[in-house]
């Protein structure tokens, strides 16, 4: 027999098999571009972890969490990261205070009260905010809002917690009030024109329907923002001073986890050193913190689209 | 008797008009404060922008773009940074498009929905909400002292890919997805296999939404600071990095990728940390620069996705 014969596939068929080799091919690039996302986390938790075990065979976890001093790059050395946490949680608290409520408001207004036209010029102005960087934030702290503050309270020092806290505030109103509406423009038409029906005024409608029905996706936007002040690095790091400092009082200068570790990056920094090591100590407690608030707010929004 | 009736109603009807008059005082009340705290917002942050303007405007000559940063504050510019920042962009933009297109495209075309595609989604959705000082730290470990790149232009350009990859991805996924079922069905009736139909129709219809997350990606990488400074990249830059394009063949070289650097967020930065006020002018000056990139680029990607929706009906 000619086995050669019997090897010649036709023109079509092997057209179509260079085709489906091509389209294999072509959709395991796609596929590995899509793993490069695990590749990304699994890369940041292998970093992390592994520069922070020699920290923690240095330092003991039980001294990490309670000492309430931070001060690895001293003769006396502190391992405490309370410090920073206290820091971290006081400029949270402060951007909180102000982005919440100013935030909601501007959410409901927009999705409730505003006419068509004024959401139509209202939004895209939230979504430019979004974009001012952080920098430049953190330069308003530092020049014009701290000067502003310190003629209302003169006591205040250069560098304090407050004002760029406030700041920080006036940066999350944007990513709050913008999720807050999505969510409130979600709830269906027939909800809102029920409650009408019943001769509800468009306050009541919004403060006692919209937003309970809402409300999942409201929290998802405060854990949102909670994130990003979290995560905030340049404003601290410009305005409130970089000096760890274990307090809750706002007009105090402190350091953030972000800010220590830019405060640790601008020096000269000694490969493999503790101080080296202590950044990714402090960076693995930061990544912890905003990967729990993001399940949270993973979960919140999940809940919020099985609503409907 | 029904006169007793209609006078019970029309006083029922009074009172409940004159409590909807007095419900309504509150819908007049928290529309006047909506509208105040947008308007009080805006203002304050119009006043803070003008400000920067002010502050800086000294220092809008020429020499201000065409000098290296100097020991003296009125000698110096924002050369080095700003032809730093172009490279870095420039070296982000080749890594994370092709990047981001492909993970989208397969995301939405290609992932049979299981556990494999939750896994990615889940994990593109939480590294869009990774404080990008993270970014920072990984590619200090990973890419300076693991790969050995050293704190190099080439290092700046992938970590701020990295931060650049979920808003990429995100925006291509919302493109794709707005695009119909029947265009696909069409295309495959007429004989395309999913690659071609992915090429010729996929890509083409939802190029303007991936453009705009492209454009929004990179007006956030230009004023991406911490990254830069976690990866040790702080440092007085008087020089430029080697041209890329050679005037011998084969013209392009790529030594610049190995060359030190600094962006304009970094020179910001800098001068914002000196305490002579001379300096701050100069800080203003960058700032103002910086805002007007990135509200040029943001805008421009507001413009865009306003232009598609306005004109596509399929």
């Amino acid at each position: 027999m000619d086995t050669t014969k019997k090897l010649t596939i036709s023109p079509r068929l092997a057209k179509n098999f260079r085709r489906n080799f091509i389209e294999r091919l072509i959709e395991f690039g796609l596929l590995s571009s899509g793993m490069i996302a695990i590749f990304i986390t699994l890369a940041i938790i292998y970093t992390l972890v592994s520069e922070a075990i020699p920290f923690f065979q240095h330092v003991s976890i039980i001294e990490f969490l309670t000492d309430t001093v931070w001060t690895p790059n001293f003769s006396i050395k502190h391992y405490g990261i309370l410090p920073l946490i206290s820091g971290t949680l006081t400029t949270t608290g402060i951007a909180l205070f102000v982005a919440i409520p100013l935030g909601t408001i501007t959410a409901i207004y927009l999705s409730e009260f505003a006419s068509h036209k004024v959401r139509e010029i209202i939004k895209p102005i939230l979504e430019l905010l979004i974009g001012v960087p952080t920098v430049v934030f953190g330069y308003f702290a530092l020049m014009i809002v701290t000067p502003f503050l310190q003629k209302i309270y003169p006591d205040l020092t250069t560098f304090n917690m407050l004002g760029p806290g406030i700041v920080m505030g006036i940066m999350i109103v944007p990513y709050i009030a913008s999720i807050s509406e999505d969510a409130m423009r979600a709830v269906p038409m027939a909800i809102r024109e029920g409650s009408y029906a019943m001769g509800a005024t468009r306050f009541q409608t919004a403060v006692r329907i919209i937003t309970p029905a809402a409300i999942s996706g409201i929290v998802a936007a405060y854990i949102l923002g909670i994130s990003r002040a979290v995560g905030e690095t340049m404003i601290v790091a410009i305005a409130a001073g970089q000096q760890p400092n274990f307090t809750f009082n706002p007009v105090e200068s402190a350091a953030t986890i972000t800010s220590y570790i830019v405060s640790v990056a601008l020096g000269d920094l000694e490969h493999d050193g503790i101080g080296y090591q202590s950044i990714f100590a402090a960076g693995l407690t930061l990544l912890i913190m905003t990967l729990f608030l993001n399940i949270l707010g993973h979960i919140a929004r999940k809940k919020f689209s099985e609503r409907y | 008797m029904a006169e007793q009736k209609n006078n019970l109603l029309s006083k029922n009807l009074g009172l409940i008009r004159s409590l909807i008059v007095k419900q309504k005082r509150y819908d007049y009340a928290f529309a006047g404060l909506g509208m105040f705290i947008i308007a009080s917002l805006t203002i304050a942050l119009l006043i803070l922008f003008i400000d920067l303007v002010i502050d800086g405007y000294p220092r809008f000559t020429l020499d201000f773009f065409s000098n290296f940063p100097s020991r003296r504050a009125a000698r110096a510019g924002i050369l080095s940074a700003w032809v730093g920042s172009s490279l870095v962009l420039f070296v982000t933009f080749f890594a994370a498009v092709p990047l981001g297109v492909a993970a989208g495209l397969y995301l939405e075309e290609y992932a049979k929905k299981n556990w494999f595609a939750d896994l990615i989604e889940i994990n593109v959705s939480n590294l869009a909400g990774v404080p990008s000082i993270i970014y920072g730290l990984l590619a200090l470990g990973l890419f300076v002292y693991g790969f050995g790149l050293g704190q190099t232009i080439l290092t700046a350009g992938l970590t701020l890919a990295l931060l650049m990859l979920p808003i990429v991805i995100v925006s291509t996924r919302e493109a794709i997805r707005a695009i119909p079922i029947h265009i696909r069905e069409a295309a495959y009736a007429v004989g395309a296999t999913k690659w071609q139909v992915c090429l010729h129709h996929i890509i083409q219809y939802s190029y303007g939404g991936i453009l705009t997350g492209i454009i929004i990606g990179m007006a956030r990488a230009i004023g991406e600071t911490a990254p830069i400074i976690t990866i040790g990249a702080l440092t007085f830059i008087a020089f430029l990095p080697p041209s890329p394009i050679g005037i011998e063949p084969p013209f392009l070289n790529f030594e610049w990728l190995n060359s030190g650097f600094t962006v304009l967020p970094i020179q910001m930065f800098n001068w914002i940390s000196r305490p002579q006020l001379a300096f701050h002018v100069n800080a203003a000056a960058t700032g103002a620069v910086i805002i007007m990139l990135t509200l040029l680029m943001n805008g421009a990607a507001i413009k865009i996705r306003y232009n598609i929706r306005k004109k596509i009906k399929w």
